[in-house]
């Protein structure tokens, strides 16, 4: 093991590197950029054994590791923002297609107006697509959930993406445990056999047209159609609750660092508000509720590091007893409420004495998050969890307030 | 040039499969996978090709198959070309994309350009059959001017691309031009190309009765025509070498003027109410290709 | 679990789309006695088996033609040289065994 000041890229990278992923597509786009750049230097250098292919388009990276997650190699790309909204199709026939890929995002705000910064719009955008999304608080998660996400996602056959805040962490180094290779090769043994046969002794047709109903196979077994093959992908990605844990304690087993489970908690257990969150905003709200336990107030955190499957099981259970949940947004279904908030609200909904759930939108376009900002945003919910509110609108955390505009 | 009787006679296009009685593909696509002799992945978009491999669980072709998205073949193939060498299988298996023209000439022109300047390793290989036969013939960037489509009512005005020129402007090291009526010259130019490395792009020349407007009999007939008119030139360029091929190499060497197009427009009923100025822009294209095509060959490249 | 419950991966098989001789409106029918190869008593010619797009006629002097499959599209009428091969309308047969058996 040896400790490195490496950006949130530069673990990406090492964990691409230490899973001895064999084929990598490249595309540039900001904050990722650095992702392929490290790997391309590594590759061309021969540090790293791989096949790299600096494709033309997003949309080409993604189908490049469906081409050769198909025929049986380790693949991984990484892209952010617009990017990612490029290669949409691709995300979803990648899930689709059962592979396991693992994928970064450096979390990007989505154009129009051109904006580079941090926000989650990107891949909340996607959580639909049958991907396991995984979101990291700091570097050294980075480079940990890009190893397990390979084991998570070739026990699953599902694809893994793994997001961290962009520039946040993308471009900030910080100190980073970066494992031997033979404690990861202990704990990620090469690539299981893929579900996909490409074999002439035995030819397939991999993803054809599949009919509205079940349909017989030449031996006369009656075989799923669309709505079962989707049932199946979706009861594998309800595994993922077991497996994300499990796989995060034999990490710990393997590294001897603790482990990261589907969510992250902090100061829980006599808490009155609960400050939600995923990525980078865990590790700023875990400081803002420490500071605010130091005025008395009684603020703990939740983190949801898995936001895909949602941990309903878990956040149910941590968040017993907490009169209200405050969930820090970085990503809005326009129209609605923010992607997480919705998603806490039907996870609690029809659970006895459930703490109310605010929502408050920050950070997008890269916007600030404060210390400040947070602990005031904080105190009005605790103040309004306390007077009863169960219902309030949407809070915008850092907005411009209308006066400064004149 | 291989004759008929030495083709192999292991087919890997199985009868009772879901194409079009008459399709012209399905000729092609017989010649393509002998001369591949089962030893190749295929990658195919949403296609008229995916309706003949047929619908899950049972498959026409004995083939490693693997469907992929509309814009993304050659990408695709590029991916399957890495993880079989990756997984140390590269040389026991060519990778095949086979994409029809809109696949090719419109979406996946974008990923097939990408794959051509990195000089991937597969050979990609259109079927032409000028429009978006799949979906019921909407005009694509390969339909010819004149052919009324389901999006060109009284005809399209364009010229259709020439994406085999697009192809060498890339100099990947085959480009070839070929007919579904000619299987011997589909063979011919698939087992050259499969003996080569990096990207080999071939153009199959492919009639279809339904989109085109004719009797399924004529399929063969109508893409021979289309040859003899010089509506589709056989040719190939190897390494930049330019020479045309099979029949239109045999026009060539006959050094008389092609037949008319007149014959096999009339031939199509999209081509039906064409007028005289439509028609002479038609053959005055074809007179433009065929003279350069002649050109070329005279100089080999 | 099996693979195929969890993707879609199809296997070759003859007649995917069921017995496709059903949709044919005529059959071919060879004349040995004008059949190139027949005639020669070797298999030489095959231009109908080349150009058949559904594999439904085996090599052979003459070509036999598998009418379980053959959609009676009629090329190889069209391309044998030696006009041995004639498109028969199917009503003069009666109706089309083909059509008992349905799509699996």
């Amino acid at each position: 093991m040896t400790v490195r000041i490496i950006t949130g890229n530069e673990a990406a990278a090492w964990g691409a590197r230490l899973a001895r992923v064999q084929v990598v597509a490249a595309y540039p786009i900001t904050p990722q950029s650095p992702v392929v750049e490290t790997l391309s230097a590594w590759v061309e250098s021969g540090e790293m054994p791989a096949e790299l292919i600096a494709v033309e388009s997003e949309h080409s990276a993604m189908s490049v590791c469906i081409g050769a997650a198909t025929a049986g190699a380790r693949a991984f790309t990484a892209t952010s923002s617009n990017g990612l909204a490029y290669m949409t199709e691709q995300i979803w026939w990648a899930a689709g297609a059962r592979l396991p890929l693992v994928m970064c995002v450096a979390n990007r705000s989505l154009a129009a107006p051109w904006n580079v910064l941090n926000d989650q719009q990107d891949s909340m955008s996607v959580r639909d697509a049958g991907w396991v999304q995984l979101y990291c608080r700091d570097n050294q998660e980075v480079l940990d959930t890009v190893v397990q996400g390979y084991r998570i996602a070739e026990r699953l056959n599902v694809p893994v993406m793994v997001c961290y805040d962009g520039f946040l962490l993308s471009h900030t180094a910080m100190p980073v445990e970066v494992p031997d290779a033979a404690a990861v090769d202990a704990f990620l043994p090469p690539r299981p056999q893929p579900l996909q046969i490409v074999d002439p002794a035995d030819p397939r047709n991999i993803g054809p047209v599949v009919m509205a109903d079940p349909r017989r196979d030449a031996d006369g077994v009656l075989r799923g159609a669309y709505l079962e093959l989707r049932a199946a992908h979706h009861e594998a990605l309800l595994e993922a609750l077991e497996a994300v844990p499990e796989v995060g304690e034999a990490w710990a087993r393997a590294t001897g660092r603790p482990g990261c489970g589907l969510v992250a908690e902090h100061r829980l257990d006599d808490a009155e508000i609960a400050l939600v969150a995923a990525g980078s905003l865990v590790t700023q709200s875990t400081l803002v509720a420490d500071l605010l336990r130091e005025e008395g107030l009684p603020v703990g955190v939740l983190g949801i590091r898995c936001c895909r499957p949602f941990p309903a099981a878990a956040v149910r259970e941590r968040l017993r007893g907490v009169r209200a949940a405050l969930v820090l947004d970085k990503a809005l279904s326009y129209g609605y409420a923010g992607p997480i908030a919705t998603d806490l609200r039907a996870a609690l909904y029809g659970t006895p004495d459930a703490p109310a759930v605010y929502g408050a939108v920050c950070g997008l376009g890269g916007r600030d998050v404060t210390p400040e900002a947070l602990a005031e945003a904080a105190r009005a919910a605790l103040a309004d969890a306390r007077a009863g509110a169960v219902e309030r609108p949407l809070a915008w955390i850092g907005r411009m307030a209308r006066e400064e505009a004149r | 040039m291989t004759r008929i009787t030495d083709l192999p006679v292991e087919e890997q296009v199985l009868p009772g499969n879901r194409a079009c009685a008459g399709c012209g593909l399905g000729i092609g696509l017989r010649a393509i996978l002998k001369a591949l002799e089962g030893r190749a992945v295929m990658t195919v978009p949403a296609s008229c090709l995916t309706v003949l491999g047929g619908m899950y669980p049972v498959t026409s072709v004995q083939m490693p198959w693997v469907n992929c998205a509309f814009p993304s073949t050659a990408a695709v193939a590029a991916g399957i070309s890495a993880g079989l060498r990756a997984t140390g299988r590269s040389e026991e298996l060519t990778v095949l994309a086979m994409a029809g023209d809109g696949g090719t000439a419109d979406i996946g022109i974008q990923a097939l350009s990408g794959a051509a300047e990195r000089n991937d390793d597969l050979i990609y290989l259109c079927y032409d059959n000028e429009a978006y036969m799949n979906t019921g013939t909407q005009r694509s960037g390969s339909t010819p001017a004149g052919a009324r489509t389901t999006t060109t009512w009284r005809g399209k005005r364009e010229n259709p691309k020439d994406v085999p020129r697009i192809m060498e402007a890339h100099r990947v090291p085959y480009v070839a031009v070929t007919s579904a009526a000619f299987p011997t010259d589909v063979y011919d130019k698939v087992a050259k190309a499969r003996q080569m490395r990096g990207l080999r792009y071939l153009h199959m020349h492919t009639p279809c009765p339904s989109g085109w407007g004719f009797d399924p009999a004529l399929s063969v007939r109508l893409g021979k025509m289309a040859v003899e008119c010089g509506l589709a030139i056989l040719y190939e360029v190897e390494r930049g070498a330019f020479r045309l091929t099979g029949r239109s190499a045999a026009l060539a060497k006959a050094g008389r003027p092609l037949e008319p197009v007149d014959a096999c427009l009339d031939a199509q009923s999209r081509f039906k109410g064409l007028d005289a100025e439509a028609r002479a822009a038609i053959q005055a294209w074809v007179d433009e290709r065929w003279v350069e095509a002649l050109e070329r060959h005279e100089r080999g490249r | 679990m099996d693979a195929s419950d969890l993707i879609a991966m199809s296997k070759p098989a003859r007649g995917e789309a069921g017995r496709t001789g059903d949709w044919r409106s005529a059959r071919p029918v060879v004349d040995a006695s004008a059949c190139i190869a027949a005639t020669q008593d070797r298999v030489t010619c095959q231009i109908c088996w080349a150009h058949c797009p559904d594999a439904c006629i085996e090599q052979g002097a003459p070509p036999a033609v598998d009418l379980e499959f053959c959609k009676g599209c009629g090329i190889c009428a069209d391309v044998c040289p030696a006009h041995a091969i004639a498109m028969v309308p199917e009503a003069e047969h009666g109706v089309c065994e083909a059509a008992e058996g349905g799509t699996r």
